[in-house]
């Protein structure tokens, strides 16, 4: 015990993300060999075999199995992940000078969904049973139903084919960033407002708010102090369990707008079959997906000192 | 105690209040918003069955002096009810063997993905162990990843296939089912009846198949239900993105991911698919909220309901 931090519960939860890792890498590769001959399949039917076996023997495709596992495994920890075969360079590099992209694309629909979503959940439970919180819940159900792509088309139909007020692709200018960000922060803003409703609407019922109305907490204090870091948990929860989701929204959602980010380019390297990209991009979210999934772990001892002190009771 | 043999008597024989009613008769029960999603669905269910037999024109017949030919309403000619696409196909007819494709393909993947989830939720269930743990860890690593990404890169590898296609709708969710039916089974093998069962003999297989499954089936059936529209979305996602059905198949997300080029000057390709398809997930996703409210076995903590979201309303 650290700092009030449980080091073998982090040790153990550290362990299991790796295991997770693990599994992503070996998936990859039983895939890739499952699925044939890469050096035949990523050339041209009409080249000669000397050309198919020099670029066998340059992407190690000729050694046995468990050596090119193993080499698998060497080259997966210095991160280099083979080199793209369209572009001629190492896939890491391909990948990464799409991340920024795909970064500010998902923060700022991030943001936008937690601004828009968590106050409309709060007020929807607040005004219970009003004009308002089924104007919030309608809006949460319809934009929770609504697909990413469609709701992209439709955007560019009103704002860029019809009022022309918005450019449809690219991402040069901060006016390319909003309807990219409304595609893409709208499901999970309507996620944010539907969780956060129940879970203050539980949280008001509890006796510890009727206290601290009784104490004579002012309304405002009543919901910033007591109910909010109650009701934060099961949000927190909600938004590990569905990021995933988000990041198959990012993939469309690049799509659509032609937004030069991870996404569309992990498209882009599955209709071009070019692996190394694809199994480059594939770890990488296996990673932050795993690492996103443990630091949420790691927050809920902060939000509840009650699973702080179980953990502390329990393996040390 | 004959008033209280009384009072047992009519509480058996009152109905079963939460038996799963399909709503084919007495809609006036339904809330309103509910009624419309089950005949909307009802609708689709006729569209995809009576597709050959409605629709005025086959889905690939080309009338070149039709191409781009608008929706009736907007004056355009020809018998087309929702216009005409690049090729002059009917958009109407290629809408109705669109949602034929879109929704086998969907129920195909659910039934797949819900029995063998629900196989190998039995044998965690039944053996415990390390067939328990072995389960477990798959479904974590399901659960992780993002099941696009994952697709994706199958796509990439094996190249598409109408088979590898369905048989990767069946992969998706399966660990779903797996934990709630794992969690009900051993609820389930704790109880009287099981222990009774077993005392007067019967095998492991007839406990099971025969009285086991039989009592946890509802709260599986409403999870099939809520995972139909997440099936229909990752079938059109993929087909939008150009790696799902491929042509002259045609299935919605298809249509709209090759309308998506013809936005400016005929829409309709486009919208008309995809407003069936949110209008589709919309129904679903209303219906399963109303059935997770109906059905009181729902195990609430499983991963249909997450933490926080309590049975009250959700819907609008």
């Amino acid at each position: 015990m650290i700092l009030g931090v449980n080091l073998g519960f982090i040790a153990a939860k550290v362990l299991r993300a790796l295991l997770t890792v693990w599994l992503v890498l070996t998936f990859v590769f039983v895939v890739l060999r499952l699925s044939g001959d890469p050096a035949t399949q990523l050339l041209p039917d009409d080249v000669d075999q000397a050309t198919v076996d020099y670029y066998s023997k340059e992407w190690g495709l000729d050694r046995p199995l468990w050596e090119q596992y193993a080499s698998y495994f060497e080259a997966a920890a210095e991160g280099s992940f083979g080199i793209s075969f369209a572009d001629r360079r190492p896939a890491l590099e391909v990948i990464a000078e799409r991340i920024p992209a795909t970064l500010q694309l998902g923060l700022l629909s991030f943001a936008f969904a937690i601004v828009v979503g968590i106050p409309l959940g709060v007020v929807a439970a607040l005004r219970h049973n009003t004009v308002f919180d089924r104007l919030a819940m309608s809006f949460a159900v319809l934009g929770y139903a609504m697909p990413y792509f469609f709701m992209g088309v439709l955007l560019i139909l009103l704002f860029s084919l019809q009022l022309r007020w918005l450019p449809s692709s690219g991402s040069s200018t901060w006016w390319h960033l909003i309807m990219p960000v409304l595609t893409l922060g709208t499901t999970p803003a309507a996620m944010f407002a539907r969780f956060t409703r129940s879970s203050v609407l539980e949280v008001l019922n509890k006796p510890f708010i009727r206290t601290a109305r009784a104490k004579g907490a002012l309304p405002w204090r009543e919901i910033v102090f007591h109910a909010l870091p109650n009701a934060a948990i099961p949000v927190v929860t909600v938004l590990g369990l569905r990021f995933g989701e988000l990041i198959g929204g990012a993939v469309v959602t690049e799509t659509v707008f032609a937004w030069p980010g991870m996404g569309r380019l992990l498209v882009g390297a599955v209709a071009n079959r070019d692996l190394a990209v694809v199994q480059g991009i594939v770890v990488l979210i296996a990673i932050s997906m795993v690492t996103v999934n443990l630091v949420i772990d790691l927050t809920y001892g902060w939000l509840d000192p009650r699973i702080r002190s179980a953990r502390a009771e329990g393996a040390t | 105690m004959t008033a209280q043999l009384e009072r047992l008597r009519q509480e058996s024989a009152r109905p079963r209040r939460f038996a799963l009613r399909f709503p084919t008769f007495g809609l006036w029960r339904f809330p309103p918003v509910v009624a419309a999603a089950a005949i909307f669905l009802g609708l689709m269910v006729i569209a995809a069955v009576f597709a050959d037999l409605i629709a005025p024109f086959s889905y690939e017949e080309q009338n070149l002096l039709g191409r781009l030919q608008p929706p009736f309403w907007l004056g355009g000619s020809g018998g087309y009810l929702f216009g005409a696409d690049e090729l002059g196909r009917d958009v109407f007819s290629r809408t109705l063997y669109a949602i034929r494709t879109s929704m086998a393909v969907a129920l195909l993947g659910t039934i797949i993905g819900a029995l063998f989830g629900t196989f190998l939720g039995f044998l965690a269930a039944r053996f415990r162990g390390w067939v328990d743990d072995l389960v477990m860890l798959l479904v974590d690593w399901q659960a992780a990843m993002p099941f696009l990404v994952i697709a994706l890169a199958v796509l990439a590898f094996f190249g598409n296939n109408l088979v590898l296609f369905i048989a990767l709708m069946g992969i998706y969710g399966w660990e779903k089912y797996a934990r709630v039916a794992r969690g009900l089974v051993l609820s389930a093998q704790e109880q009287g009846y099981a222990l009774a069962i077993r005392s007067l003999g019967a095998g492991g297989g007839r406990l099971y198949v025969k009285h086991i499954l039989p009592n946890v089936l509802s709260p599986l059936i409403v999870l099939l239900t809520l995972n139909i529209p997440d099936t229909i979305l990752m079938e059109t996602t993929l087909s939008f993105l150009g790696f799902g059905i491929q042509p002259p198949r045609t299935s919605l997300g298809l249509m709209l991911g090759l309308g998506r080029d013809y936005l400016l000057n005929a829409w309709w390709i486009a919208v008309v698919p995809g407003t069936v398809i949110f209008l589709t997930t919309l129904s679903i996703s209303l219906l399963g909220d109303w059935l997770i409210k109906e059905v009181p076995q729902m195990p609430a903590h499983e991963s249909t309901q997450l933490p926080g979201e309590s049975r009250e309303s959700i819907g609008p």
